[in-house]
């Protein structure tokens, strides 16, 4: 376990630790949250460092008061998290509903295990759809950041609290099982964002003012219109701002390999191996799952002959390619249904069944 | 000379006027609090935490900082407003069905855990906003819309005594059960409430009041024989007092209440 | 003198403060207000009110604003 203050020298640790260490340095002052593999070590690094620099940590009865605890710090304009896996993932699910109807900055650390159900405990991208389209009801959004790698894991814990606080809006950093137990070494730079203004939503006590309410109750058909208008206006904003992603060699590519989180770094090496065996592969990794970088792929799709969507599940994100494709070229699918993401030599003879 | 004995308390919002049906108990609980909050100076430095059920709408009546629980968190929630700000003085206002049926995890863990918030529950043995089902404090025999024959215990099991559950939390460290049947119980309720708001200004832990209530438009009755019915039945299974409170030594497993 | 103020608007016509009034200075009147209530009025020509805020302890609609006793 390392406890490191922010700094230039690069060192060895596992996912789960860098994320944890991360929140500490992008200023979370409360944590809450529940034990579950393959991320339990978060909890455990929040427990000893948060106490010892006065912050809160809370072992929450379930993931479910641990979620409703974030929206209550929250609420104070707090920078405040969690983190949970997969069908732990499952109870927060109406939290997360309220907390984008609260419209607050709740950022939730997910770290994929297998599934349905208990699954198991190997890697998996199988929450995809949980993360970007929700469980929870009603129309909503969650911001979606993927990590391929520990350094990105640090990264984009910080770019989760800022982009929470910016938009007001719960933010997922999706992470799987090999990411939070995998060493790598990694650089903790000071957190790079500017610190948002809340004063003007955040419950101090109604001192010379009247009672703040922050509530998703609307009543009213027409209340719940213009607030549902008002929102999306928002996700739109986020999509125009935030969009993120990763490409190589799309330019003339025949083929472009479509991957997110841990399993693109096989991807990646997998193009290179096609380019060396004369097959023009190009290689896409979506870095924000919402807002999903659709009009980079519909602007490829007139380029390029196919694409392939590689992903650790029965194919999910593969649905946003073909949505963002609209029917412009075929899209297939490589998969394994869970564990290590497949050996780049086995997905190259997989595009070449393909193609 | 003529002194003012009675006046709408400041810490509820201007011209307020409540949403509950003719003579709810809600509207005296709401006004208590809110008399507590203006005696004990807590307006200003107050988060509240609403829940989910007929007092959902608190917000619009007491005019001071809120978030709006889902059904069942509010504990929760105000563990996690005050571990942020512990400076602020949180509370919750929830209903029997929202604190000990959906909510009673969240419920006895942040008393176990002690945590210096204070929460007022109402039991009105019925789920109030939904029309008036069975719920977890719901009498034996007690007809409601879905135990058409009354609650029996071969098939419903038993009704959930809040305030003796949170007494025997460690944490906890007052409890009480109150009533608003008449006006002197209005006023222990009072009273009661406001220990359980000192307890947590005192930073002694969670602080608990449990007020039985009526519901005349779910029980079918008129507001007056609704208060008959809270002293000849409720108060015979839920019976009135303190069961515990740490700063007179009174302690849960004794289970013989005193009077506040 | 002692009295007590009705907020008619208020009124939900319970009428748990005529039964609470130890003088009976409570009583249903003639007026409808905007809830569409038979609403309570209070009825001291004898200046018998104790101004002992039972009927506004009681009430749950805050339709008795003020009580003043003397």
């Amino acid at each position: 376990m390392i406890a490191e203050a922010p700094s230039s020298k690069k060192i060895l640790t596992k996912g789960n630790y860098a994320i944890a260490q991360a929140a500490i340095n992008a200023g979370c002052e409360c944590y809450f949250g529940y034990p579950i593999t393959p991320q339990s070590e978060i909890g455990e690094f929040m427990s000893g460092k948060m106490q010892e620099l006065g912050r809160a940590y809370v072992s929450a009865e379930s993931e479910l008061a641990a979620m409703n605890m974030v929206i209550g710090a929250c609420s104070t304009g707090a920078k405040a998290m969690t983190s949970s896996s997969s069908c732990a993932v499952s109870l927060m699910q109406e939290a997360l509903s309220y907390a984008t109807s609260d419209e607050l900055p709740v950022v939730l650390i997910s770290v994929m295990r297998g599934g349905p159900g208990l699954g198991n405990i190997y890697p998996s991208q199988g929450d995809y759809f949980q993360a970007t389209k929700g469980g929870g009801n009603g129309d909503y959004r969650l911001i979606v950041l993927a990590p391929s790698t520990v350094q990105e894991c640090v990264d984009l814990t910080y770019k989760a609290f800022y982009l929470a606080h910016k938009y007001k809006n719960p933010t997922v950093l999706l992470a799987d099982g090999l990411l939070g137990q995998m060493m790598e070494p990694v650089e903790f730079k000071e957190y790079p964002y500017p610190e948002i203004d809340n004063s003007s939503w955040a419950l101090t006590g109604a001192k010379g003012r009247d009672g703040r309410v922050i509530r998703s109750y609307a009543p009213l058909a027409e209340n719940q219109c213009v607030f549902l208008e008002k929102l999306f206006a928002k996700y739109k904003a986020i999509e125009e701002n935030e969009t993120e992603w990763e490409e190589i060699g799309t330019e003339d590519a025949d083929v472009i390999l479509v991957s997110f989180g841990s399993t693109s770094r096989n991807v990646k090496t997998a193009m290179k191996l096609c380019r060396e065996k004369g097959i023009k592969a190009g290689f896409f990794r979506p870095i924000t799952l919402f807002p999903f970088p659709s009009k980079r792929l519909s602007e490829l799709a007139s380029k390029t002959k196919k694409m392939i969507s590689v992903e650790v599940n029965m194919g999910q994100m593969i649905n946003d390619v073909r949505l963002a494709v609209n029917g412009k070229i075929p899209v297939e699918l490589i998969n394994k249904p869970v564990g290590a993401p497949p050996a780049p030599e086995e997905i190259v003879t997989r595009i070449e069944e393909l193609i | 000379m003529t002194t003012q004995v009675f006046k709408i308390p400041e810490s509820l919002r201007e011209n307020v006027k409540y949403s509950f049906c003719p003579g709810c108990d809600h509207g005296v609980a709401v006004r208590l609090v809110a008399e507590v909050l203006d005696e004990m100076e807590l307006k200003e430095k107050s988060i509240l935490v609403a829940s989910i059920g007929c007092s959902v709408t608190l917000y619009d009546f007491l005019n001071v900082d809120s978030i709006e629980a889902p059904h069942g968190r509010a504990l929760a929630e105000a563990t996690g407003v005050k571990r942020a700000r512990p400076d602020k003085f949180v509370f919750t206002y929830q209903g029997d069905g929202d604190f000990a049926s959906i909510g009673l995890a969240e419920s006895l863990h942040a008393a176990l855990r002690g945590e210096n918030v204070s929460a007022i529950c109402i039991n009105n043995t019925t789920y109030g906003m939904t029309g008036g089902q069975l719920g977890p404090t719901t009498l034996l025999g007690q007809v409601t819309t879905t135990s058409p024959t009354g609650r029996n215990l071969e098939y419903y099991g038993y009704p959930v005594k809040i305030a003796e559950h949170v007494a025997l939390c460690d944490g906890t460290a007052f409890s009480a059960r109150v009533s608003l049947d008449s006006v002197a119980n209005i006023r222990k309720a009072k009273q009661a409430i406001k220990k359980a708001f000192e307890v947590q200004r005192q930073g002694l832990g969670f602080g608990f009041v449990e007020i039985l209530s009526t519901c005349p438009t779910n029980w079918k009755m008129s507001p007056s024989k609704a208060h008959e019915r809270v002293r000849n039945e409720m108060m015979k299974t839920y019976v009135s007092g303190v069961y515990k409170d740490v700063t007179s030594g009174e302690q849960a497993h004794i289970m013989r209440p005193s009077f506040v | 003198m002692s009295r007590i103020v009705i907020d008619s608007d208020k009124c939900k016509a319970c009428y748990l403060c005529i039964n609470e009034c130890p003088k009976k200075l409570i009583k249903i009147s003639d007026k409808t207000n905007s809830l569409g209530n038979r609403v309570v009025e209070f009825d001291d020509p004898k200046g018998e009110c104790l101004g002992c805020a039972m009927c506004a302890t009681r009430c749950p609609d805050l339709a008795i604003t003020e009580v003043y006793k003397g």
